[in-house]
């Protein structure tokens, strides 16, 4: 068991303003190095083991009433489909969702981390509510100091905070984009499709989550690592709701019902002779 | 080890910390520091001691800003404040970095007296001999506030405080004179003829007053005094 003895500290050196550094602020969790001859090497063979392959698809947009989220829930490890009802839609804290795409662990344990260790502690420190674009930066940084270890991250930190709606994309290379949307995996070219030809700023709620849902379909239609059940949230001024979560095969037969065909000639009996 | 030990602040047994109390003793020495807060402007003043006639004075600036919406004016160990300042400008760049987002007064002070806190609580070192006042603007929603701290690492908001020599005297003027408007005549008043005074408004950020316009509010006040004394002795005359 390791001690905490950061109590038992001396001050910081009084030389030199470097030290700074270590508030809690931008430190990262102190994680042992793994002990290899060739730490260079190593983190080669990690990524490669890893291949960002993010198999899956995941969109979120920012429109008139808030932001838009939806992702499929199919895992996939190559060619074999071990789960179709993956929540890749995690819940950070009441008013702020992250989706996941790359390794689902490092998914799940970092936003886990960003919801607890970091939104919330902000929240009981500085007694208001941490801003999206504060979250998603610390955990950029976060990221970005594991940077070649083998994280496998691609998220959108999705929220509504004092500022209106907030929508920014992570990933373990540690890289932070704003935008107003974004598809991240394997099936995101098909989702951008139909996401950005259908996308107009001032849609409703119900529009909105219309579009999203399409796009995911078309998504998992098309690509053969996304399917399962196509979730679609939204987050407004008051929080995220769930609004819908529907099976994508049922969802084909929605868009593209079976039209009985005319039959041009039916097979009659023939009398017995 | 031993001697190492020897310069840390370590209970006495009727639960006083002396390092921190003697620091507080050099912050009653230092120069008096006063701070208004009204609707919309925060005001800092400063006693300045007469300046020597070779030195420039603008070299010597007691009242700094630690970001564009902040700033910070002490009483007590002017080299140990250089310090602090220095932390704490690093501490609002760095939080603008990381959140992309300024600092609220709150946060900057809660900063500055942990840091104070630490210097307390630590083996070879001594306390911060500083007493400081910072005024600034919420980032977001636009209100004024003022905050000290001290030696020991406590903070709290005020709406007028002062800090030290004679702070307890302007406290109890301030205490008589406060009302929740335009500070700036108050700081004058009570600080006295040697004393720099700094505006912050919303808008325009921190403002050093001139020695012009000190010297125009000053004999302002002064007129109104006489003004006030006048009348009090008029009509005991005529009685």
């Amino acid at each position: 068991m390791k001690l905490d003895t950061t109590g038992l500290e001396s001050a910081l050196p009084l030389f030199g303003a470097n030290c700074q550094m270590v508030d809690g602020f931008t430190a990262a969790p102190a994680f042992e190095l793994p002990t290899t001859l060739d730490f260079d090497g190593f983190q080669k063979e990690a990524i490669q083991m890893v291949k960002p392959a993010k198999g899956t698809t995941t969109l979120a947009f920012i429109f008139k009433e808030g932001v838009m989220v939806a992702a499929d829930s199919r895992a996939s490890m190559g060619g074999y489909i071990s789960s179709q009802s993956v929540k890749k839609i995690i819940e950070i804290n009441p008013y702020m969702l992250g989706t996941m795409a790359g390794g689902a662990a490092d998914c799940q344990f970092w936003h886990r981390n960003l919801g607890i260790k970091v939104c919330r502690l902000h929240e009981l420190a500085n007694k208001r509510r941490i801003s999206v674009t504060g979250a998603s930066k610390l955990l950029a940084n976060i990221l970005y100091s594991y940077r070649g270890m083998g994280l496998s991250v691609g998220t959108m930190i999705a929220g509504w905070d004092e500022t209106g709606p907030g929508l920014y994309y992570v990933d373990s290379e540690g890289g932070r984009l704003k935008g107003p949307r974004f598809s991240v995996g394997s099936g995101s070219p098909y989702a951008y499709g139909v996401l950005d030809s259908g996308y107009r700023y001032d849609m409703s709620i119900e529009e909105a989550a219309e579009l999203a849902r399409r796009a995911i379909y078309h998504a998992t239609f098309r690509d053969g690592a996304s399917g399962g059940v196509a979730s679609v949230y939204h987050v407004g001024p008051n929080g995220w709701k769930k609004l819908s979560g529907d099976d994508v095969g049922e969802l084909h037969y929605k868009y593209y019902p079976v039209t009985p065909s005319t039959v041009e000639q039916e097979m009659v009996e023939v009398s017995a002779a | 080890m031993a001697r190492y030990d020897r310069a840390i602040t370590v209970f006495s047994p009727d639960g006083h910390l002396f390092q921190v109390e003697y620091a507080l003793e050099a912050v009653r020495k230092g120069n008096a520091a006063v701070g208004v807060r009204g609707t919309d402007t925060v005001v800092l003043g400063v006693e300045k001691k007469s300046a020597a006639k070779l030195q420039d004075s603008r070299s010597v600036r007691k009242i700094v800003n630690l970001d564009n919406h902040i700033a910070l004016a002490c009483a007590g160990l002017k080299a140990d404040a250089r310090v602090l300042i220095n932390r704490a400008r690093i501490e609002c760049q760095s939080h603008r970095l990381t959140v992309e987002d300024p600092v609220t007064v709150e946060y900057i002070t809660r900063y500055i007296a942990g840091l104070q806190q630490k210097y307390t609580q630590s083996g070879g070192v001594r306390p911060f001999g500083l007493s400081t006042l910072i005024i600034g603007f919420d980032p977001y929603t636009g209100v004024p506030s003022l905050y000290q701290t001290d030696p020991s690492g406590t903070f709290s908001a005020w709406k007028a405080n002062a800090t030290g020599r004679n702070s307890n005297s302007i406290r109890e003027f301030l205490e008589k004179n406060y009302k929740e408007t335009h500070g700036q005549e108050t700081v004058v008043e009570s600080g006295g003829k040697n004393i720099e005074v700094a505006v912050m408004t919303k808008d325009q950020g921190l403002r050093q007053l001139e020695e012009a316009e000190i010297d125009a509010i000053v004999a302002e006040i002064e007129a109104e005094k006489a003004a006030a004394e006048a009348a009090k002795k008029g009509p005991a005359r005529d009685a």
